[in-house]
């Protein structure tokens, strides 16, 4: 993932999809895919490629919880907050991640990010954990511990 | 040794499975056959949806599958030298996985290929009775299919309950020059994972289901609406599509019938309210997920004001063997308005965790107790909650109650989804009061204020009676915010919050009081 904005690259994305319109949500996905992050330069232009006005851009982005608007942490963590992860520690296990890295939930710092998520479908082998895109099943204090040890040093 | 003496051993490519170091097992399996030059294949298949035994690793012994289960990577060896390739003894056999009794004593239809077959092989698929129901759709022509759906008395799975041939029926009969078909893949309830499982480990069975919706009502465009939580449903659904568009079960001359049906997949952007039909639409035209206004019905202005189909995953895929089978054959299963089967998910605090694919009428106490096995913990179950975030928490003096539609409607709870999320008694459940007006502030679209603001001061109030601030007067309070939200809510999302609210009150009203502490 570059974090550097590239606007050939921005230009390939929204060609990518045709520059319609109404594939606004999935060309932020490929954006923040691509850059990290969403920022006034890439909604200016996607908002001029797609001949919408740069309100209608940033109502979007602000709308979704996927759409960063500033560059996230080496590390992305996502702990499940719902319900069927509540029922074997979820909340113990927050405070743990709190602790241990020095951030609070939905913040971060340049080595790690930490965000809530509101269920990974993982329900039957919670706590449930989504780091960079890996999600895994049964996580205690340990295990969490040991998880973001190996992310780091990949 | 001929190709068909290979030993076929089975390792799950599904989330759950991955979540507990299913790639690596399946790497150790591939490592030590090298080392011991033993010649087998492994086959990523989807998941049987025991998730309690994941990683469940399978051998093909003759016609049979024997498992495994839990594997850790570290067990290989073991397994190995106990010969597991012809189903030799161990500590982790579970013997015969068609009798394991969890998995026997379903009653398995739209989730009757998971774990079985591999994934995105056509082959595999047709083998198993696929793209037979759209054969059948196309001869017998698009009203009888409609009447099949509406006879099977199949209703949608995600959670309303709404008859799913009457749907079609009005879709069908709505003149325009572009009808659509998008089915709502953004399972975002809390203890729910059907859909995902069934995407990852049957994904054909969700694309034929959407191509025979699209020639029953005469749609030519289909999209997939999958949550973006979801990485590895998205991977399978691409890869699904891209075989199925090869293959010709999707494009122009569908099977050589003449039918015309193309799907697009799309992700969603971490938004819950997104899941509510009108709001997935929007955020399908690119637009915040903003719910709209009913009526218009999406089945008569729907995506882009055309007449639109919308179904769950598992509606959908329920279909396909409603068309093979015919109509009885689903409607056998079930009690009342409730026919057919309903994928329930066993989750959160339970000792065996998975999916129990089930005809309606079974009881809570049956589900919980004999395929869950208790709490995981160990401890006396104290609450459950079924339907997701926005259903009913149940104490354990409700768990006779029959799974079935009308049951729990009647109890002012729901079946949604069929998520069943136990909590044992640690649970605090002012707390879980306080989350679901928590949640709902969250993730209100912000469309109406019953929902936007309601939720806001819900937690408010919430925290003034467990501080026992004017008690008496906040718990009056309380209640009449939740008729406000009830009543006044545009959908589901404000609409149903007061019901975990107001259950949790009922149920549970020791938890609220003063000595109680709250969290």
């Amino acid at each position: 993932m570059k974090t550097d904005y590239d606007k050939k690259a921005a230009t390939e994305i929204i060609l990518g999809f045709d520059n319609r319109p109404e594939m606004l949500v999935q060309i932020l996905h490929a954006f923040v895919a691509r850059f990290a992050y969403l920022g006034e330069d890439g909604v200016r232009q996607i908002a001029t490629e797609l001949n919408l006005s740069r309100a209608e851009v940033w109502g979007v982005v602000k709308f979704y919880h996927d759409f960063r608007t500033e560059a996230p942490g080496r590390t992305v963590i996502k702990i499940c907050q719902s319900e069927a992860c509540q029922a074997m520690g979820s909340r113990d296990l927050t405070a743990h991640a709190e602790k241990t890295l020095g951030i609070s939930m939905g913040s971060g710092d340049r080595a790690h990010t930490l965000e809530p998520v509101y269920c990974l479908g993982n329900c039957a082998c919670s706590p449930a954990v989504m780091i960079d895109d890996q999600v895994y099943g049964r996580v205690d204090t340990r295990r969490f511990d040991t998880l973001v040890t190996d992310a780091e040093s990949q | 040794m001929s190709a068909a003496d290979t030993i076929r051993v089975f390792v799950p490519r599904e989330t759950a499975a991955l979540s507990l170091g299913a790639d690596d097992v399946a790497d150790a399996v591939e490592r030590t056959a090298k080392e011991l030059k033993c010649k087998l294949e492994v086959i990523r298949n989807g998941s049987r949806g025991l998730s309690y035994l994941e990683p469940m690793v399978e051998v093909q012994v003759g016609e049979d599958r024997f498992a495994y289960g839990p594997v850790r990577p570290a067990d290989i060896v073991d397994l190995f030298a106990a010969d597991f390739l012809h189903g030799g003894e161990h500590a982790l056999a579970l013997g015969n996985t068609a009798n394991i009794p969890y998995l026997k004593s379903q009653q398995r239809w739209t989730f009757r290929r998971c774990g079985l077959i591999d994934p995105l092989s056509v082959a595999d698929y047709q083998r198993h009775g696929g793209f037979a129901g759209l054969r059948k759709a196309f001869e017998t022509g698009s009203t009888a299919i409609i009447e099949a759906v509406t006879e099977s008395g199949l209703r949608g799975r995600g959670g309303a309950g709404f008859p799913t041939g009457i749907k079609w029926k009005t879709v069908a009969g709505a003149q325009a020059d572009q009808k659509y078909i998008v089915c709502n893949a953004d399972e975002g309830d809390s203890g729910t994972f059907s859909d995902r499982i069934l995407m990852e480990s049957d994904p054909f069975t969700l694309i034929e289901g959407m191509v025979i919706a699209a020639f029953a009502v005469g749609a030519s465009r289909g999209y997939i609406y999958l949550r973006s939580e979801y990485p590895l449903a998205r991977t399978v659904l691409e890869k699904a599509l891209s075989i199925c568009k090869d293959h010709h079960w999707l494009g122009k001359d569908i099977a050589g019938s003449g039918f015309e049906f193309d799907i697009e997949l799309h992700l969603g952007a971490g938004s819950y309210v997104c899941g509510e039909e009108t709001a997935m639409l929007e955020s399908l035209e690119g637009k915040p997920g903003l719910v709209r206004y009913k009526p218009p019905l999406p089945a008569l202005e729907g995506l882009f004001g055309k007449p639109t189909v919308v179904n769950n995953v598992v509606t959908l895929a329920s279909v396909p063997d409603i068309a093979r089978l015919g109509a009885d054959a689903y409607a056998d299963y079930g009690v009342g308005r409730s026919r057919g089967t309903l994928a329930f998910q066993l989750a959160g605090n339970i000792k065996r965790g998975g999916l129990v694919e089930l005809a309606f009428g079974a009881t809570l106490r049956e589900l919980i107790e004999d395929w869950g096995g208790g709490t995981a913990s160990g401890r006396p179950l104290r609450a459950v909650q079924i339907g997701g975030p926005l259903g009913a928490y149940f104490p354990e003096s409700l768990l006779d109650t029959a799974l079935d539609y009308e049951a729990f409607a009647a109890l002012d709870g729901m079946l949604g989804h069929g998520g069943v999320v136990v909590f044992d008694d640690t649970v605090d459940m002012a707390a879980q009061a306080r989350f679901a007006m928590e949640f709902c502030a969250v993730e209100s679209c912000g469309k109406c204020t019953p929902c936007r603001i309601g939720s806001v001061r819900g937690v408010e109030v919430i925290d003034r009676i467990v501080a026992n601030e004017n008690r008496e007067e906040n718990l009056k309070l309380l209640h009449d915010l939740c008729t406000t939200m009830i009543d006044g809510s545009l959908c589901a999302m404000g609409g149903l919050t007061p019901l975990p609210v107001r259950s949790a009150l009922k149920y549970f009203p020791e938890d609220f009081a003063p000595t109680a502490g709250g969290s």
